[in-house]
């Protein structure tokens, strides 16, 4: 029982964070200097622990043949968000990063190089004001995804279902459907791991509103009937109240529903389309067919289209520390427009001209308007600040999974009291940040 | 050198090192815990005692000290089949090694091992309920997806994990009782109950106290099992695991350190009244 422990491993891991805050740069946003020559060492920090020794060092191969004098080592991060943020206030990250998504905008500064104003490298690249602040650039995407819903077509269309529901309704019949149809679990929320859970948070372009990250923080109530929360999160709570959902929540597991959406014992997960190679591949490690797995729109249409956001999976960036930018930039450039990650990954290239991936191409071709929705500008940060300061994750699961404990009668109260609970925390929050 | 010298020179590691990784980072928390700062800005803002006023009056965080109650509960449990073993096995010679074994082994297992290990168990017609099966309890049980059985899946966890512990400190304090002791008590008369109830009862008091202060402490800063098998949902939530998501996930270094130090705070006040109520005697059994 060890308390003390418990403490201290808060202590230390808050000292770690403090230690070195001087460790980051200073605060300049001057155009970044990247001259001089592009040779020696450089270190890259990368999530895929699962490409680090086979496909990554390939491409380094590539950029060395371009510019030779150069190595580049990779650093495989298991926990990549929660280990390189403790890295990061130590001053040293490597030289080309992903930036991890606890960074705030306002702090992207501190520690990465800017890479060009927002302006000039819009007509060269997607994605490029997701992690941007004060008109200058500060990574850049390494591939894009789309969002929507990852369905086993053969288990919907036994169910009688051929085409992409229109509206939740819709949709909810047709998880009804399969489930008196079919031995199917009509839909699996991954609870326990909980990250598939935030997935409803990535569907704001379904209100076709380009500007909803601006408008968003400014409302205090975003669980109203009729706005955004209140559809995608409705309709997660309609899904497991209506016992559409997996029978016990709490023993799910990731790893495991991979093969069982592939073999069709689950018939719709809500997901990225960075899912759809994944889920493909389990097909063909359980022998079934992997073009059974298909990407539908989420069910809900505007103005009498189907809207999915496309955005930016990691951007990488050049750190503040390097001790060779010339290079750092150099790679940088090569991985994103020259390397085929994004093609060899099945994403969206982050090139702008560069051709959708086949998967996206069909996804496209079922009436999906592919949309890119701004970061805030005049409200930048804001969004972030509610969430801290009312402890609703908007872009977690700790709420959502609380929303499915109600929905499956396992906690108090109902749809109604939780979003009314729900408005009153944002709204106590938003009134103290926007103020 | 003066003989004062040496016992600093001797000392000085160990001082650096406690200093160094426990003074040090517990005077940071306190510091902190009076700022709000997440973790990365190179500024702090004073925010006075506002953290504290938060973390004692915002019903969100009092309410997980609820689920404390269940592992406080679940520690009576612990020290009384530990303290069964531990008696048994003092009397019991045959096989005794083997059985200390298997009643401290879960206890060297890893926390997170073990919660994987039970999450496995407790999936609906996993390894208990085929063992219910056989004993004619039949049907699938969501022994962490129903909220009412949740808790008590989980304290049950606990139990299992922490028994051999209380075992292996009751049996050390159990064998330091002088064993002619025991067969001046059978001259005169007095059976295994006896025995227990007026030797080795009064004989290890001090660890049974101290097994109480350690379930109280223990209890309410649960953390790795249900942060493994449930990740805190379901009600499951502790108070550590709160500390946790606003330290890391709301970035809240602020308001999480203001909650360690309410939880520090909390056992030393705790042990105070329990030294107060059972005051530290020494115990003389001749």
């Amino acid at each position: 029982m060890p308390i003390i422990r418990n403490l201290l491993a808060i202590a230390v891991a808050t000292t770690l964070l403090a230690g070195c805050t001087g460790g980051a740069g200073d605060d300049s946003t001057g155009p970044a200097d990247f001259a001089g020559d592009i040779t020696g060492e450089i270190t890259v920090l990368t999530n895929r622990t699962d490409l680090a020794t086979t496909t990554l060092p390939e491409y380094a191969r590539k950029f060395t043949a371009e510019h030779p004098g150069t190595k580049v080592s990779f650093e495989p991060v298991t926990d990549y968000e929660g280990d390189v943020t403790t890295q990061l206030s130590s001053g040293d990250y490597g030289d080309v990063l992903l930036v991890p998504n606890t960074v705030p905008v306002d702090q992207l500064a501190q520690f990465f190089e800017p890479l060009g104003s927002v302006e000039e490298l819009r007509p060269k690249y997607r994605f490029i004001d997701e992690k941007a602040y004060g008109g200058q650039v500060y990574g850049l995407s390494i591939g894009g995804v789309a969002q929507g819903m990852v369905v086993n077509k053969r288990v919907w269309a036994q169910a009688g279902v051929t085409a992409p529901p229109k509206t939740p309704e819709e949709f909810l019949t047709g998880l009804r459907a399969i489930k008196s149809k079919t031995g199917a679990v009509p839909y699996y929320t991954n609870y326990k791991d909980g990250w598939p859970l935030s997935f409803f948070n990535s569907q704001r372009a379904i209100v076709n509103d380009p500007q909803i990250n601006e408008k968003f923080p400014a409302d205090p109530s975003p669980w109203q009937p009729g706005k955004i929360q209140y559809t995608t999160d409705g309709l997660l709570f309609d899904i497991v109240h209506q016992g559409l959902s997996e029978k016990d929540p709490l023993t799910t597991n990731w790893e495991g529903s991979k093969p069982m959406i592939a073999t069709g014992k689950v018939a719709t997960m809500v997901l990225g389309s960075w899912a759809v190679p994944q889920l493909r591949d389990a097909a063909k490690a359980a022998g079934a067919n992997p073009d059974d797995i298909a990407f539908w729109p989420f069910p809900v249409q505007t103005g009498g289209r189907f809207h999915s956001r496309i955005e930016g999976d990691y951007k990488a960036g050049v750190s503040k520390n390097s001790k060779n930018k010339a290079t750092a930039k150099a790679w940088l450039d090569f991985f994103v427009n020259e390397s085929g990650f994004a093609q060899d990954q099945q994403a969206i290239p982050p090139a702008t001209g560069q051709p959708l991936p086949p998967a996206l191409q069909a996804f496209q071709d079922t009436g999906v308007d592919l949309m890119e929705i701004p970061a805030a500008t005049t409200n930048a940060g804001r969004e972030d600040q509610i969430i801290k300061e009312s402890e609703i994750d908007l872009a977690g699961n700790i709420y959502r999974q609380k929303l499915v404990d109600i929905a499956r009668g396992a906690a108090k109260g109902d749809k109604e009291s939780y979003f009314a609970d729900l408005n009153g925390r944002w709204g106590k929050a938003q009134a103290a940040v926007m103020k | 050198m003066t003989k004062a010298r040496t016992h600093w020179l001797y000392l000085a590691p160990a001082l650096a090192l406690l200093i160094t990784f426990t003074y040090v980072p517990v005077a940071n928390m306190v510091w902190y815990s009076f700022h709000k700062w997440d973790g990365l800005s190179p500024t702090m803002t004073g925010a006075g005692l506002g953290n504290y006023v938060r973390v004692l009056t915002d019903e969100e965080y009092r309410r997980v000290f609820l689920v404390s109650l269940y592992y406080f509960a679940a520690s009576f449990l612990q020290i009384a089949v530990a303290l069964y073993f531990a008696v048994v096995l003092t009397f019991q010679r045959r096989l005794r090694n083997l059985f200390k074994g298997i009643l401290f082994f879960p206890y060297l297992l890893n926390g997170v091992a073990v919660g994987f290990v039970f999450l496995y168990l407790f999936q609906p017609g996993g390894t208990l309920d085929t063992v219910l099966g056989f004993l004619g309890v039949s049907g699938d049980h969501l022994w962490l997806g129903d909220p009412d059985i949740a808790n008590y899946s989980l304290a049950g966890t606990s139990v299992w994990r922490f028994t051999g512990l209380s075992f292996v400190l009751f049996l050390g304090a159990i064998q330091s009782i002088p064993p002619d002791l025991y067969e001046a008590a059978e001259i005169d008369g007095a059976n295994r109950w006896h025995q227990f109830r007026f030797i080795i009862a009064p004989g290890i008091r001090r660890i049974i106290g101290l097994s109480f202060i350690l379930a109280i402490s223990g209890s309410l800063s649960v953390f790795e099992i249900p942060f493994i098998m449930t990740g805190g949902a379901n009600g499951t939530r502790t108070f550590v695991i709160r500390a946790y998501e606003t330290a890391f996930q709301f970035r809240q270094i602020g308001l999480a350190s203001a909650m360690a130090v309410v939880l520090l705070l909390l056992v030393l006040l705790i042990t105070w009244v329990q030294r107060r109520i059972v005051p530290d005697e020494e115990v003389t059994l001749s």
